[in-house]
C-alpha cells in the first residue's frame, strides 16, 4: 500500500473543499472496498477525505412518503430500520443478503453505490484490464468469467456491478443526491452507474469532486409487497450470479404495476424495463412472467463461463414473480 | 541499511498522533494513515489476539469490536478509529475469569487450531447484541417481525463472516447456543 496523507471532514463544505484542493484525493467511507483497493494498490490516491463523520447519517421520513437516507447511514442500520423493513423489504433483503453482519455495519450507504467491481481480473495487477489500466485489454472475456455480465456489456469489459442494495434502489426508482463545489444536484439511480463502452474506467456519472450525501426513495405502496432473491455459489456471504429485486400489483387477476431489476448480470445494476412493459397489463400468471424474462433477456450474451446465467436469470425472475404472486400480489 | 533509513525517514513524513482506546485503556501511537487496525493493534500496542488471516475481509479472524458493534478490524483504517471504544478478545475476560463465550468454546470443542477463535467470539458477542436489538438477518421470516427466536439458521447465517478452515463449526454453533439460551430462553 502506497503512503498517504488523511484528512477527517467535520463539514460538508470543508470535505468538498479538501477534495478540490487535492489533485489525487479521494474521499473515505466505511472503507470495505476503498481499503482493499489501496492494499492491492488498485487505487492509489495522495490523500483520504474522511466522511464518516459529516451530518448525512439519518433516515427520514419524507412528505409525501418517501423517505431519505443519509449517505453514511451504515448498511446494517438501514435494513434494520423499521420504516424500511415494512415499505420496502426489498431494500432490506438485498441489504442482508450481502456481505456479512461485520462489513454490513463499516460499509455506508454512500460507499455501497460507489463499490467497484469484483472482476478477478481488476484486482491482478498481473492481469490485462482495461477498467483499470485503461487499453490495456481485457483478460476476462477469454478467462474464467463465471461472475461476469450477460447483459449491456463491450469487448472492453464484461465486469459486473457487486452490490446488491443498488438492484433494489434501481427498481425502487431511487434518487441520488449529490453535493459539488458548484452545488447540489439529482441523479437517479438507474443514470448513477454507466454501461462500459469503450471506457469501463468510469463506472458512474459523478463528476469529480462531487459528495453523495443521500438517497431518496419516492412513495411506493405496491412496494410493501417486494422481495430480493439472489442466487450464487455458497448460501450466505457470497456476491450474486444472478439477483432478482421485484415488486408487483394484481388487480383482478391483472398486473396493474411492476418493478423489476437484475444483479450480478452487467456493468450497472439493470432495471428489466423491457420486462415490465409485458408485465404491465398483462393476466398475472406463469407464461405472462415467462414471456416478460425471455424479453428482457432477449439480448443477453453468453461468454464461456457464464452462459449458464442467462437460463437462470430467466428462472430466478420467473420464481420471485411467482412468489409475489402466490403472496397475494397486493399490499 | 541505507534503505531502512529511507523507510525510516518514510515513515516518519507521513505518520501523525492517532490516539485509541482499546480495552479501557488509552494508547498514544504515531501510526501512518495506511496503517490498518488490525496492524496497529498486533505490531503497534502488542494485542495480537486478533488474527491476520486473510487480510480482505472474506475470513472475519481480525473481528473486533468498536463501541459494541462487531467490524472487520482489516478494511479499518486505525486513524478512523480514533475516539471510539474498541474491544478485542484480550478485554473480554475479567481477570482469570473467562467470558462466558470463552469458556463455552472450550467446553463444546468450538475450535481445533484456534486461530479463527478470537473472530469468532468477538463477532458472537456483536451478533447477539444486534439479535437483542432486534434486527433481521436474511433469513428471518418475516422481515418486518418484532420477535422472533434465534434458531440454528439464525446463529449460521449470521455468523457467515467467521469462517473455520478445521471445520469447527458444530462446535462453534453449539458454544454459541448454549451461552445464548442461558440469556434469552428459546
Amino acid at each position: 500500500m502506497r503512503q498517504f496523507a488523511y484528512a477527517r471532514a467535520e463539514n460538508t463544505e470543508t470535505a468538498l473543499q479538501l477534495i478540490a484542493r487535492h489533485q489525487n484525493a479521494k474521499f473515505l467511507g466505511g472503507g470495505t472496498n476503498l481499503v482493499d483497493l489501496l492494499r492491492e494498490n488498485i487505487e492509489q490516491p495522495d490523500c483520504l477525505v474522511d466522511v464518516t463523520g459529516l451530518p448525512h447519517a439519518a433516515i427520514e421520513a419524507l412528505l409525501g412518503g418517501g423517505i431519505r437516507i443519509g449517505a453514511l447511514v451504515r448498511n446494517s442500520h438501514l435494513a434494520a430500520n423499521r420504516m424500511i423493513r415494512e415499505r420496502y423489504p426489498v431494500l432490506s433483503q438485498a441489504i442482508l443478503q450481502g456481505a456479512s453482519g461485520q462489513i454490513r455495519n463499516m460499509a455506508t450507504t454512500g460507499g455501497n453505490i460507489m463499490q467497484r467491481t469484483r472482476c478477478y481480473y481488476f484486482y491482478d495487477g498481473e492481469a490485462r484490464c482495461n477498467k483499470r489500466v485503461p487499453g490495456a485489454g481485457c483478460d476476462a472475456l477469454e478467462g474464467f468469467n463465471r461472475m461476469h455480465a450477460i447483459l449491456g456489456a463491450s469487448d472492453a469489459c464484461i465486469a459486473t456491478h457487486p452490490s446488491d442494495m443498488c438492484v433494489a434502489l434501481a427498481a425502487l426508482d431511487a434518487t441520488i443526491r449529490v453535493r459539488g463545489m458548484g452545488g447540489e444536484r439529482e441523479i437517479p439511480m438507474v443514470e448513477f452507474h454507466r454501461l462500459p463502452e469503450d471506457t469501463p474506467q468510469i463506472d458512474t456519472h459523478l463528476q469529480p469532486g462531487e459528495l453523495i450525501t443521500a438517497v431518496d426513495v419516492p412513495a411506493l405502496p405496491f412496494a410493501r409487497h417486494s422481495l430480493y432473491r439472489k442466487v450464487r455459489d455458497r448460501a450466505s456471504y457470497a456476491f450474486a450470479l444472478v439477483s432478482v429485486a421485484a415488486a408487483l400489483e394484481v388487480e383482478d387477476g391483472t398486473i396493474v404495476n411492476a418493478r423489476l431489476a437484475l444483479g450480478g448480470v452487467a456493468h450497472k445494476p439493470w432495471r428489466a424495463v423491457t420486462a415490465e412493459h409485458v408485465l404491465v397489463g398483462a393476466t398475472a400468471n406463469i407464461e405472462t412472467f415467462k414471456a416478460a424474462a425471455a424479453a428482457e433477456l432477449k439480448p443477453a450474451r453468453g461468454y464461456k463461463h457464464n452462459a449458464f446465467k442467462i437460463e437462470l436469470a430467466g428462472r430466478t425472475i420467473v420464481s420471485v414473480l411467482q412468489s409475489l404472486l402466490a403472496a397475494g400480489g397486493a399490499p | 541499511m541505507r534503505e531502512t533509513d529511507s523507510n525510516a525517514a518514510d515513515s516518519a513524513r507521513w505518520a501523525m498522533p492517532v490516539v485509541l482506546h482499546i480495552n479501557g485503556v488509552k494508547y498514544d501511537l504515531r501510526l501512518e494513515p495506511r496503517v490498518s487496525l488490525l496492524d496497529a493493534l498486533r505490531e503497534y500496542v502488542g494485542l495480537t489476539g486478533t488474527k491476520k488471516g486473510c487480510n480482505q475481509g472474506a475470513c472475519g479472524a481480525c473481528t473486533v469490536l468498536v463501541d459494541g458493534e462487531r467490524i472487520t478490524a482489516c478494511f479499518a483504517l486505525a486513524v478512523q478509529y480514533q475516539g471510539r471504544e474498541i474491544t478485542t478478545i484480550e478485554g473480554l475476560a475479567d481477570g482469570d475469569s473467562l467470558h462466558p463465550l470463552q469458556a463455552a468454546f472450550i467446553a463444546s470443542e468450538g475450535f481445533q487450531c484456534g486461530y479463527c477463535t478470537p473472530g469468532q467470539i468477538c463477532s458472537a458477542i456483536g451478533m447477539f447484541e444486534e439479535f437483542k436489538r432486534g434486527e433481521p438477518s436474511a433469513v428471518t421470516e418475516p422481515l418486518a417481525a418484532t420477535e422472533f427466536a434465534l434458531s440454528e439458521e439464525e446463529i449460521k447465517e449470521r455468523m457467515s463472516g467467521n469462517l473455520c478452515r478445521c471445520g469447527a463449526y458444530v462446535g462453534i454453533v453449539e458454544a454459541l447456543r448454549e451461552v445464548f439460551d442461558r440469556e434469552v430462553p428459546r
